[in-house]
């Protein structure tokens, strides 16, 4: 059984990601290419290891940029999606307004907060990375609140339960798969955030701005190390939110809108 | 006391505004206790308006409701009734015993109580082994018997239904027929059942009560008399096949009168 999950789950991307860099490092020797141009993964490598400290100590600080971002705007827009059930009319001016701007580029907004806040303040940019995973939870969680089946709202009636049992047995668990889904989407999108941010200014102590200023110094095993890094930790949080997912909902509940049947 | 009292009961959907419909007119009905009542009629003819209404999930423009003697929402609140959907519409998150104990858990039951009381239920449907799994892992045939379980945990006199079996295959809706006719006997429950097929009506009812659109209202009641020890040599009987036919002339009778469709002639 676990044997059969490891041959059918595990391996074909394995063996695709192997082959992959394998073709990459064999074009890279055959067709002679130059370094500034594109460096092998050999190379790429050997830098990460020698750079480990530098390139852990960059993570850490983007990645908890991204983290008390994602915390937070998790936060909100859960306590949000609260706020416009109860409230319809605020419903209807806030969520056309939500999708419009989680549809534009919001985190340039990321160069006026610098203007806002000290220069080597971290708060630009977790106030960002808050804002954009705000906007995504919300949306989502607000759904799940809302689009509830007619069918358990009418027989949650007719056990004379109100709006407020309603709430609790329905409305909640309904949004909970909506919550994750919007988790998983927004937990690497945090981390997205997080270094794009850094491109705005600030201090140069995350991963955007290492790998920035190697790829500017010509040190691209350098650069392309920190972006290994950066792959890292998006998905250290996308697994993140995968496994609170696997372990919150037992019996595994899926995707929102799934059919009991 | 009647189960169900139905007195010049009328509803007018967005009464007074321009899209105003005239769902149910001069409707009444007394059903009595023990007994199988099917309404039947073509879409639109407010079969489904009328439950609703004697479960109080609407309120009547005019007329009164009573259930088991008091009125609609009073039976409500005290949860007089038990109902089911054509959706089963289980709580997907919960599992089978927990889905059936939900109006339990709303009535203030304590755990071992109404866990008790779940295996009683999941017994009666025959899902005896089925109390830990997920609605998803069960069959439609065996999420609409969980239903049934849910709406029957409370042990109410009365059950509502609006087409149960819609959704369902031939065979399993027959299987599922003859088994709902045993629980109610042995329940001594009485039913309100919604359908639009005749012989589903005419296999499981003590009367059936013709409905016609536009507006919504009774044009007549059938006597089924087919007495009460059901089978499935039932279905072969030709007495059964002549409430078929009277319950059909009776809806061609509608049919001529407004025009509509929708009734199922299996």
């Amino acid at each position: 059984m676990r044997l059969a999950w490891v041959t059918r789950v595990v391996l074909p991307p394995a063996v695709f990601g192997l082959v992959l860099f394998g073709a990459w490092e064999l074009a890279v020797v055959v067709f002679n290419i130059k370094p500034y141009f594109l460096v092998p993964p050999s190379a790429i490598a050997s830098r990460f290891v020698d750079n480990a400290d530098l390139i852990w100590a960059a993570m850490r600080v983007s990645g908890a940029n991204a983290l008390i971002g994602l915390l937070l705007g998790a936060a909100f827009g859960v306590a949000m999606s609260f706020l416009l059930l109860r409230f319809r009319a605020l419903d209807e001016i806030v969520t056309p307004l939500s999708i419009a701007l989680n549809a534009i580029p919001i985190f340039v907004l990321v160069a006026v907060f610098n203007n806002m806040f000290a220069i080597t303040s971290e708060v630009p940019r977790r106030l960002m990375v808050t804002l954009v995973v705000y906007f995504v939870v919300l949306v989502n969680v607000a759904r799940g609140l809302r689009d509830v089946d007619a069918t358990h709202v009418e027989l949650m009636q007719s056990y004379a339960a109100g709006e407020w049992k309603i709430l609790q047995r329905v409305r909640v668990p309904n949004a909970v798969p909506y919550f994750f889904t919007a988790l998983k989407i927004a937990a690497p999108l945090s981390v997205i955030t997080a270094f794009v941010s850094e491109y705005f200014g600030g201090s140069q102590n995350g991963l955007g701005n290492k790998i920035t200023s190697n790829l500017a110094t010509s040190k691209k095993a350098e650069g392309w190390a920190y972006v290994a890094g950066a792959c890292l930790l998006g998905l250290a949080f996308f697994l993140i939110a995968v496994a609170i997912e696997a372990v919150s909902t037992p019996g595994g509940v899926g995707e929102p809108g799934r059919e009991g049947g | 006391m009647s189960a169900v009292e139905v007195t010049q009961v009328n509803k007018i959907f967005n009464a007074g505004k321009q899209n105003a419909v005239e769902a149910l007119v001069d409707v009444d009905l007394v059903v009595q206790p023990g007994e199988f009542v099917s309404l039947i009629g073509p879409s639109g003819c407010g079969k489904s308006t009328l439950l609703r209404l004697i479960a109080n999930l609407l309120e009547p423009t005019s007329g009164s409701i009573l259930v088991n003697g008091k009125p609609a929402k009073q039976a409500r609140i005290d949860q007089d009734y038990g109902m089911a959907f054509q959706q089963s519409g289980l709580f997907e998150w919960r599992t089978v015993a927990r889905n059936i104990e939900l109006p339990l858990e709303l009535k203030g039951w304590d755990k071992a109580k109404r866990r008790a009381r779940s295996r009683e239920m999941l017994e009666l449907v025959k899902l005896g082994d089925f109390a830990k799994h997920m609605p998803w892992q069960l069959s439609g045939g065996m999420q609409q018997r969980v239903a049934i379980a849910r709406a029957l945990a409370s042990h109410p006199k009365l059950l509502l239904m609006d087409e149960p079996f819609g959704a369902l295959d031939e065979m399993t809706r027959e299987h599922m027929q003859s088994e709902l006719l045993q629980i109610c006997a042995r329940t001594s429950t009485t039913v309100v059942f919604v359908t639009h097929s005749i012989p589903e009506a005419v296999y499981l009812s003590n009367r059936v009560v013709v409905m016609s659109p536009r507006p919504g209202r009774i044009t007549d009641i059938i006597d089924v008399e087919l007495g009460s020890d059901r089978n499935e040599d039932t279905r072969e009987d030709a007495a059964f096949y002549g409430r078929i036919t009277a319950v059909r002339e009776a809806l061609r009778g509608v049919e001529m009168a407004a025009g509509a469709r929708g009734i199922e002639d299996r």
